[in-house]
């Protein structure tokens, strides 16, 4: 097969032993990018990208993408241990991570969330190696409309599955819906709810605000309860990773769904986010833990980090073969490309064979390198958990805000991320869920644009979201989705109208 | 258009401060060299033009050594780059802050009414102008820019759809200019960057588009987009074929084909206010120097850029017009904020 050979070629090139040390160089600055909250991939690739230039472009990008593939790596470790998601997409990873490593198993958690990462990047670059072509083609029919579609399918396989009351689920998200839109908005090139000030009209971002609901709002609770973490029996035994790869082969099924959901996802390009997000949300509806979920279930740790991998891994593809990044990272990638004289597009693969086969080489190789240099340090992550908390605290208080002003250098977001701190902490006190406020914030704004430039595009005619079967099916899809409850509900009374323990899905 | 009777008089002004400075730094005569590291903030978000030129120019500087203290580049890109403007507007007399300015310079104030111009800086140079191509699907029938006109014409208002880059800003413009030169509406759908606006051109979910060069090159050699014409009063100079046989230079001016539209856009670096010339005299130099280097003159041509460099009193002067342009194009097509 002609991929298979180029592959090999693609080895060849990776076979460099420069090219081996800046791979190794980069997954470790990448484990420690995503460790800090804020420093997100994006902004790591960046700072990096001109320290690139005197080297080869095949040396450069190999380098940058092991950050990237550290990156990836590293933002579970924060959100497991603290509760703090290093990066947007490990968002998903703390809603059972963080339970997980209270009940003293981190050391499961973090090897979970490596394992899934590893999976759905293996599987992503599979699709790579040997479907780009085909792909390439699939990802220029997403209009506005594809794209509306597509946000609508992740809030609805997310919401409306929650235990919490429909009300609380419903102002959680509209707060987040609110909160997305200060700043400019786009179609119209207004500012809104801005009030005049200056610090408003850069909006929200996503990351302060979700290191000070999860990061700051957890302190304050474990503070109220004690001044001690929960996790701090943690066993550290190097075993830890054994006894939880003997568990994992039983959730084949969420990895598989979470690698396609991922891949989808990443072409698309929707990105690792709300990748995480809809995988975890789809494995708890259909998951025979689904109602545990949310308490500490292996399986929910496993579900968002195979999506985000295999999406943050995917969103490479458009990027080379049409110049349209799949991921705020892959943007930076792309204009490192441009800066090394490569021209991302359709003709990359024709007439830069030696890079595109080494990066994609690069990226089987980061991903292995990456599992290995994550996965020793297990014991090491899960032994902070022992560190008495009034020692700890301070530290991680200092690295949230370290996190918080690095995202836009401005002194103001660590105010915003203590505010956040404390609604986080009110929220959790009166049993709001935090998750639908986060989506909204990092998926709304999105949502949004892509649904007015579909009825830019439509004329203001609905009927834009069935025009063709590609939107048509996925719309629908998430309208069943979205009335889930209702009809499993329906389902159940058809079939037994008897049967006392049938688990009761509540909307 | 032009109502300039107030211009002489900031520039007798600005001539008088800066010979007022010139007296001053004789005396002190010691070269002036930035203390500590420099910032260079760029308005926009990561992975954009002005970003992409920014960080080409902190990479030439480090791979060159053409500066003792480091140059750091930082996104301000809230509120349409306003954030940004509004940092170096406030940083007044900081000499360790540069920024790299788009065509929102002129736009972001006027549209959004966030309070700041180009005179609440210190122009430092103009690095480069970025130009506008008219791109059609390749699979579209439309051979020429007069081609499309028609169809324009004859499908009546809101029949095409124009993606561009953003709302009330340079694609924006050139659609409204073009709307008024045709007598015809078209729809104009916004998109984040110039990448997706391309991909969107390629998918065909709109008809045409006005990417700078480097954006939709790869899609043009790929031969999937096609270029009608591009927004200047000449053609561009770089004569190597790039898609079957055509170079950029084949390309018609619109004015050619019959409409009559020229747009650029301005890729310029400005500092905050209160700088002193031999302040602004360093930064020229290093900057002249980035463009003498290999790798900027390989960037220049990869995406056809206007090579143009000004400085001092000449650039001021560009900026006076390029304003008043903004103006009353903004004015005419309905885009001013009302205040």
């Amino acid at each position: 097969m002609e991929a298979l050979s180029s592959l090999i070629h693609g080895f060849a090139v990776l076979s460099d032993p420069m090219n081996i040390l800046y791979m190794f160089i980069g997954i470790f600055l990448g484990v420690l990018i995503g460790v800090l909250p804020g420093l997100g991939g994006a902004n790591g690739v960046a700072i990096l990208l001109p320290l690139t230039f005197s080297m080869s472009p095949t040396s450069a990008i190999i380098m940058l993408s092991s950050i990237y593939w550290g990156a990836l790596f590293g933002g579970a470790i924060t959100s497991v241990l603290f509760n703090i998601p290093g990066e947007p997409w490990s968002v998903a990873t703390t809603f059972d991570g963080y339970p997980l490593a209270q009940k003293g198993r981190a050391g499961a958690a973090l090897t979970t969330a490596f394992t899934g990462s590893f999976l759905g990047a293996f599987v992503a670059t599979l699709l790579l190696t040997f479907l780009a072509p085909l792909i390439a083609k699939f990802a220029l029919q997403f209009g506005p409309a594809e794209f509306f579609a597509v946000y609508l399918l992740t809030f609805c396989s997310f919401v409306g599955m929650g235990k919490e009351s429909p009300f609380k689920v419903i102002s959680s998200m509209m707060l987040g819906f609110a909160l997305a839109a200060v700043g400019l908005d786009t179609v119209t090139g207004q500012l809104r709810m801005t009030f005049g000030t200056v610090e408003l009209l850069r909006g929200f971002d996503f990351l302060v605000a979700v290191i000070g609901l999860f990061g700051v709002g957890e302190i304050l609770l474990t503070m109220e309860e004690g001044l001690a973490f929960k996790g701090k029996t943690a066993k550290i035994n190097p075993k830890v990773v054994l006894e939880t790869w003997a568990e994992l082969p039983r959730y084949w099924v969420t990895a598989v769904r979470g690698a396609m959901v991922g891949c989808w996802m990443g072409i698309t390009p929707g990105g690792a986010t709300p990748a995480s997000f809809m995988s975890y949300g789809l494995a708890k509806r259909f998951s025979r833990n689904g109602a545990r979920f949310g308490t500490g279930e292996v399986e929910g740790v496993l579900a968002p980090e195979t999506a985000a991998h295999a999406a943050g891994t995917s969103a490479l593809l458009p990027m080379l073969t049409l110049g349209i990044p799949g991921s705020p990272t892959a943007a930076v990638l792309l204009g490192g490309l441009l800066i090394w004289g490569l021209q991302p597009g359709p003709l990359l693969f024709v007439e830069q064979r030696d890079f595109v086969w080494g990066l994609i080489a690069s990226i089987y190789m980061g991903n292995i390198a990456g599992l290995i240099v994550v996965l020793t340090t297990v014991p090491l992550f899960a032994a902070i958990l022992r560190i008495p908390f009034s020692i700890i605290a301070p530290v991680i208080i200092v690295i949230c805000a370290v996190g918080a002003y690095t995202v836009h250098n401005a002194l103001l977001d660590i105010s915003i991320m203590l505010i956040f701190g404390v609604l986080g902490y009110v929220f959790k006190k009166l049993h709001y869920p935090l998750a639908p406020l986060v989506l909204a914030l990092v998926l709304g704004d999105m949502a949004e644009s892509s649904f007015r430039q579909a009825m830019l595009v439509s004329q203001g005619s609905l009927t834009i979201f069935w025009s063709n079967p590609l939107v048509g099916s996925i719309v629908t899809l998430a309208l069943v989705m979205l009335s889930w409850p209702v009809i499993s509900l329906f389902l159940q009374k058809l079939r037994s109208p008897r049967k006392p323990d049938a688990p009761v899905v509540a909307g | 258009m032009r109502k300039s009777k107030q211009s002489p008089l900031t520039s007798t002004v600005l001539a008088a401060s800066i010979l007022a400075v010139a007296g001053w730094s004789t005396s002190a005569r010691a070269e002036w060299k930035p203390t500590k590291t420099v910032e260079f903030i760029v308005p926009a978000g990561t992975g954009g033009g002005a970003d992409q030129m920014a960080r080409m120019i902190q990479g030439i500087i480090q791979k060159h050594n053409l500066m003792a203290e480091p140059l750091v580049v930082i996104n301000k890109g809230g509120g349409a780059g306003a954030e940004g403007f509004l940092d170096v507007k406030g940083s007044k007399g900081d000499p360790n802050k540069l920024i790299i300015t788009l065509s929102n310079l002129f736009t972001t104030p006027l549209a959004t009414g966030v309070p700041f111009k180009w005179t609440d800086m210190t122009p430092v140079a103009m690095l480069a102008l970025d130009e506008f191509v008219f791109w059609v699907n390749a699979k579209s029938p439309y051979q020429s820019a007069s081609d499309y006109i028609s169809a324009i014409k004859a499908g009546g208002p809101n029949k095409m759809k124009m993606g561009g880059t953003g709302s009330k800003q340079e694609d924006q413009i050139i659609t409204a200019a073009i709307e008024q030169t045709t007598g015809v509406k078209m729809t104009y759908v916004p998109y984040k960057g110039g990448g997706d606006v391309a991909a969107q051109l390629v998918g065909q979910h709109i008809t045409s588009s006005v990417n700078n060069p480097i954006e939709a090159v790869a899609q043009w050699r790929a031969g999937e987009l096609r270029p009608l014409c591009v927004f200047d009063t000449q053609r561009l100079p770089y004569k190597e074929p790039i898609a079957n046989g055509k170079a950029w230079s084949d390309i018609p001016t619109c004015k050619e084909a019959g409409l009559d539209i020229g747009y650029l856009m301005l890729r310029g670096v400005f500092m905050p206010p209160g700088a002193t010339q031999e302040q602004v005299d360093y930064y020229v130099g290093v900057l002249q120097k980035v463009r003498e280097t290999p790798e900027w003159k390989d960037f220049m041509k990869t995406g056809a850029f206007n090579t143009s460099f000004m400085t001092g009193k000449q650039f001021e002067d560009w900026l006076k017009k390029a304003e008043e342009t903004h103006r009353s194009l903004m004015e005419k097509a309905g885009f001013v904020a009302k205040s």
